[in-house]
């Protein structure tokens, strides 16, 4: 078991991958750290957004993902 | 009578409207809004993508503001994802009420919270090559009328 990190939209292209797997427990260092310099660049603006275990974060930067938790990383959205 | 779907393959908005409306008797309007992919541009492609544990529960969501927000009878809200081509229909909004101004508001509503706050992610293909679709502010604009 690990957290999987799933890159949404653009940040899918960043990654250059649609999810990876980190070994859990996951904080906001941790992943930050496990992005890569580009998504981490990315996840530090206030306009993306983290979901973890499918809620919406009020606060990414205390994210607590446990082995098994799927984090999301949502960058603007555009519908429509 | 709600109904609220994510489609992954092309539908037919008249048909949905149709049964729609029947399914809504005694109203006395009903407003509907259809978005198309642009066919009078060089887009060859556009696509949608979503993300499940949130996109799906996220217009529930939206559902249930329009219903509390406005004097409703009936809501419809579709939402494709996946690859479509000009012409295509994108999202299908339909609102049925007593009176006319409930749905017609209820209808904006709705697009302005599915084009700047749902969690969809477009990107659309010219001369073969896919760029990333970012809001414009105008829809935030548009988005920040209903705060």
């Amino acid at each position: 078991m690990a957290v999987t990190v799933i890159f949404l939209g653009p940040l899918r292209d960043l990654a250059e991958s649609e999810s990876i797997e980190v070994a859990g427990p996951l904080n906001w260092e941790g992943l930050l750290a496990a992005v890569g310099p580009e998504v981490s660049d990315q996840l530090q603006q206030e306009r993306v957004n983290v979901a973890c275990a499918g809620e919406v974060l009020s606060d990414k930067t205390a994210l607590n993902a446990e082995d098994g938790d799927e984090v999301a990383l949502l960058p603007p959205v555009s519908g429509g | 009578m709600r109904d609220v779907r994510l489609l992954t393959e092309a539908f037919d908005p008249s048909a949905l409207v149709g049964a729609f409306t029947t399914a809504n008797p005694g109203l006395g309007g009903v407003c509907t809004f259809v978005g198309e992919v642009r066919s009078d541009t060089d887009v060859e492609a556009l696509e949608l993508s979503h993300y499940a544990p949130l996109t799906l529960p996220s217009m529930g969501e939206l559902a249930d503001n329009a219903f509390a927000r406005f004097d409703l009878m009936g809501l419809l809200m579709i939402h494709r994802v996946g690859q479509m081509h000009p012409g295509d229909p994108i999202v299908c909004v339909s609102a049925a009420a007593r009176h006319r101004r409930a749905a017609i508001d209820a209808v904006d509503f709705c697009m302005d919270h599915l084009k700047a706050a749902a969690w969809f992610w477009k990107r659309e293909k010219r001369d073969g090559e896919w760029n990333w679709i970012e809001p414009r502010s105008d829809d935030y604009a548009d988005l920040a009328r209903w705060a």
